[in-house]
């Protein structure tokens, strides 16, 4: 019986041995996102394309800082900003040192907030966010810091290639913007009037938000957008809202575009199916159809060989895991989080895979990529859900909003 | 004028699938006295069954089989589990309704996954049936009102013209004398479960092609339909299809009108602050009317528990 207990004890210690180990030569990005709940499909399909490209762009190519392995771990935060904050303390207390997170603007914010109070008190301990996909402008303006590197287009910037195509369109005098009722509607509505303003003399014959995923029924929206003469619908919508907006608005007539942040994957387009031919402009980076690279065909291939049921529906994903990967090589660390930082900052990165360039825009940490607006289609080679579906490019915007101003006072430690 | 008559026909669909929410429920209520807190997640599944069994055969057999399903799964749940809580007492009664809300809806993602699905309408369906005021009522708008309209009719002929009715009837107000009089009583309990859970399934198939077959269809509707029963007043069948036909036209009307508290303020004598996305007040002045929508039929709860405890037509006594 001793024996056996010694035993035990000597396993348990070689375990502990191999996996604190195993700890040192992994580079850890901590996904935090729902994977569960509501909201878990947009979650688990970030953490499918995170997982992937870190595989294949930086493991199968011999890891970094000499063979290091980069590894994915998923958090889940249920959508929930508390839930994150202590998923962020989680990934802390395990020693990761960079936080991956994208839905909702609301929980970037908390998140953001946290990174700089505790990269101000442990200094040893340093974390950097990568925002994936939260696009409220003011993570990149007010409230940007420098650990914060957003690699998505924020609101302003996908407003404004948005409006560059609008105003290319003649047939549209007047527009109606609808948008969910929180921070991110309220971004998208204030720059939709800004820019149209500025760019077009195109009237707007509405602007409303409605109450976040609590509307059952748009009909009596569809029918008040009709009713206006409105042009053109834009909209920031995402879930069930966009799906049931765009249902109700095919339902009730409405036949001319709809331009959107989120009318693609995740269900969206298989949902819409047919009813969303021609009406749904989506504005986006890394839009696929046509296919930017035949690396990038052949990127897609594997990744639905392996993730059959998701989609490539968050293409900066490939550039954040690209150039995180860079900046930890040039920065020669992948714990001194101010050499990794600083090596972000700026960063000129040549998308293969995308065809475009990316810069890290030092200034406030927003990336500025060629922009896309695309259009719902069946009439592609690669299909979002499964569905033979998919988003069709109209128009690029070449490295779209290139010279944007910002309010961002960056405090470099 | 045009976009009120509109929304009168909008709200009357939306309304009516409600009462078709609202009256399996509140039968469920009269019945065994307590609240069936799992009512939406039948809803969801009839629903998902429908949005199955379309992609095989079709969506008119999933518009005869999903709700038969539920209705059996519904008589099954009561038979094999409400009945045995119900010694315990009306408390475990509701908290079982209450856990079995999450299981259907957790089974329901476990099974169809956590995205939407493509359940749509079929395309014998997909034309316009009428224009109005330059807005169209698609014909199955038109096809959710006449099952709404044939359900309540059925219902109402059912209970009110029939032996078996009366037997319902009679067993909502006096179960032991009808026990006593040799009949089923517990029969009756679990056929008006199943009926009741049924009439949420099909509520459920032929709500999903026009509000979405998602995840979150059971939480969204399932609040709403607890208000329609209590203003309606519990237990009662009349109640439930005014108050239904009231929060449809509520929730419509209150979003079709961008009536603001700008307005307000303006006519109150305010100027309109000139840079509105950086005022302290904008959130009030940018308040409108579709955005405490939602809200309206809480409201109406509140008043109504305030000052008709027993709702607008309930009997009750509690």
């Amino acid at each position: 019986m001793k024996i056996f207990k010694k035993l035990t004890a000597m396993v348990m210690a070689a375990g502990v041995f191999i996996s604190s180990s195993a700890f040192a030569d992994t580079v850890k990005i901590a996904f935090i996102d729902p994977l569960s709940g509501p909201f878990a499909t947009q979650g688990s399909n970030g953490l499918a394309e995170w997982k992937y490209a870190v595989e294949t762009l930086v493991n199968e190519n011999g890891g970094v800082l000499g063979g290091k392995k980069m590894e994915v771990v998923a958090l889940d935060n249920k959508m929930d900003g508390k839930e994150s904050l202590v998923q962020v303390q989680v990934a802390i207390d395990q020693g990761i040192r960079f936080i991956a997170q994208g839905n909702s603007s609301g929980i970037a914010n908390a998140i953001t907030d946290m990174v700089k109070k505790h990269n101000k008190r442990n200094p040893d301990k340093r974390v950097i966010f990568l925002n994936y996909s939260a696009v409220d402008p003011a993570l990149t303006n007010d409230k940007c810091n420098f650990w914060h590197f957003r690699f998505d287009a924020n609101a302003d910037i996908k407003m404004d290639a948005i409006t560059d195509v609008i105003a290319q369109v003649p047939s549209i005098k007047k527009m109606y913007l609808i948008g969910q009722d929180y921070s991110f509607g309220k971004a998208v509505a204030a720059a939709a009037e800004k820019y149209l303003a500025e760019k077009t003399s195109i009237e707007i014959v509405g602007n409303e938000l409605h109450p976040i995923g609590k509307v059952k029924d748009f009909t009596p929206y569809a029918r008040k957008i009709l009713a206006s003469g409105a042009d053109a619908v834009i909209t920031g919508n995402w879930g069930a809202d966009m799906v049931n907006l765009g249902k109700s608005l095919k339902e009730s007539g409405f036949d001319k575009p709809v331009y959107c942040y989120y009318c693609a994957a995740v269900g969206i387009t298989g949902t819409f199916g047919a009813a969303g031919n021609g009406m749904l402009h989506l504005v986006g980076e890394g839009l696929h159809n046509p296919s930017p690279s035949a690396a990038f065909t052949e990127y897609h291939k594997g990744f639905k060989a392996k993730y059959p049921k998701w989609d490539l529906s968050q293409p900066r994903i490939i550039n954040a895991t690209q150039m995180l990967a860079k900046a930890i090589e040039e920065a020669g660390s992948a714990t001194d989080m101010v050499a990794v930082a600083n090596a972000l900052e700026g960063m000129e990165f040549d998308s293969k895979i995308l065809n475009t360039k990316v810069i890290m825009r030092a200034k406030d940490h927003q990336a500025i990529q060629n922009m896309h607006v695309a259009i719902h289609t069946d009439d592609v080679d690669i299909d979002y859900d499964n569905s033979g579906y998919g988003m069709k490019i109209f128009k690029t915007v070449e490295m779209a909003s290139m010279d944007s101003p910002t309010t961002c006072k960056m405090k470099r430690p | 004028m045009d976009l009120f008559i509109i929304n009168v026909i909008d709200g009357l669909i939306y309304g009516l699938l409600l009462f078709m929410l609202s009256s399996g429920l509140t039968l469920i209520f009269s019945m065994m006295g307590v609240l069936n807190l799992s009512h939406a997640a039948f809803y969801m599944l009839g629903a998902y069954l429908a949005y199955q069994i379309s992609i095989i055969t079709g969506f008119w057999v999933g518009l005869i089989v999903a709700p038969l399903l539920v209705t059996i799964l519904g008589a099954a749940v009561e038979r094999y589990g409400l009945r045995r809580v119900h010694q315990y007492g009306h408390v475990p009664e509701l908290i079982f309704t209450f856990g079995l809300f999450f299981v259907i809806e957790e089974l329901v993602q476990y099974i169809w996954g956590r995205s939407m699905v493509n359940y749509n309408s079929p395309e014998s369906l997909d034309f316009i049936a009428f224009n109005l005021a330059g807005g169209s009522i698609p014909a199955y708008k038109v096809f959710m009102l006449l099952v709404s309209v044939g359900i309540f009719v059925a219902l109402y002929y059912v209970l009110a013209r029939t032996r078996v009715g009366m037997i319902i009837q009679a067993a909502l107000s006096y179960p032991k004398t009808v026990e006593a009089l040799g009949h089923n009583v517990p029969l009756v309990f679990m056929g008006v479960f199943g009926v009741g859970t049924g009439l949420a399934g099909l509520a459920g198939v032929i709500a999903g092609p026009s509000l979405t077959t998602f995840p979150g269809m059971a939480f969204l509707l399932g609040s709403i339909v607890f208000v329609c029963v209590v203003v309606g007043g519990l237990g009662s069948l009349s109640g439930a299809f005014i108050a239904s036909l009231l929060i449809g036209w509520l929730q419509t009307f209150a979003a079709s009108y961008n009536v603001g508290a700008g307005d307000i303020l303006i006519a109150l004598g305010y100027e309109y602050p000139k840079d509105i996305y950086y005022h302290p007040w904008r959130d009030l002045w940018t308040l409108t009317l579709p955005q405490i929508g939602p809200i309206l039929p809480y409201i109406l709860l509140v008043l109504v528990l305030v000052f008709r405890p027993n709702g607008l037509f309930g009997k009750r006594e509690s």
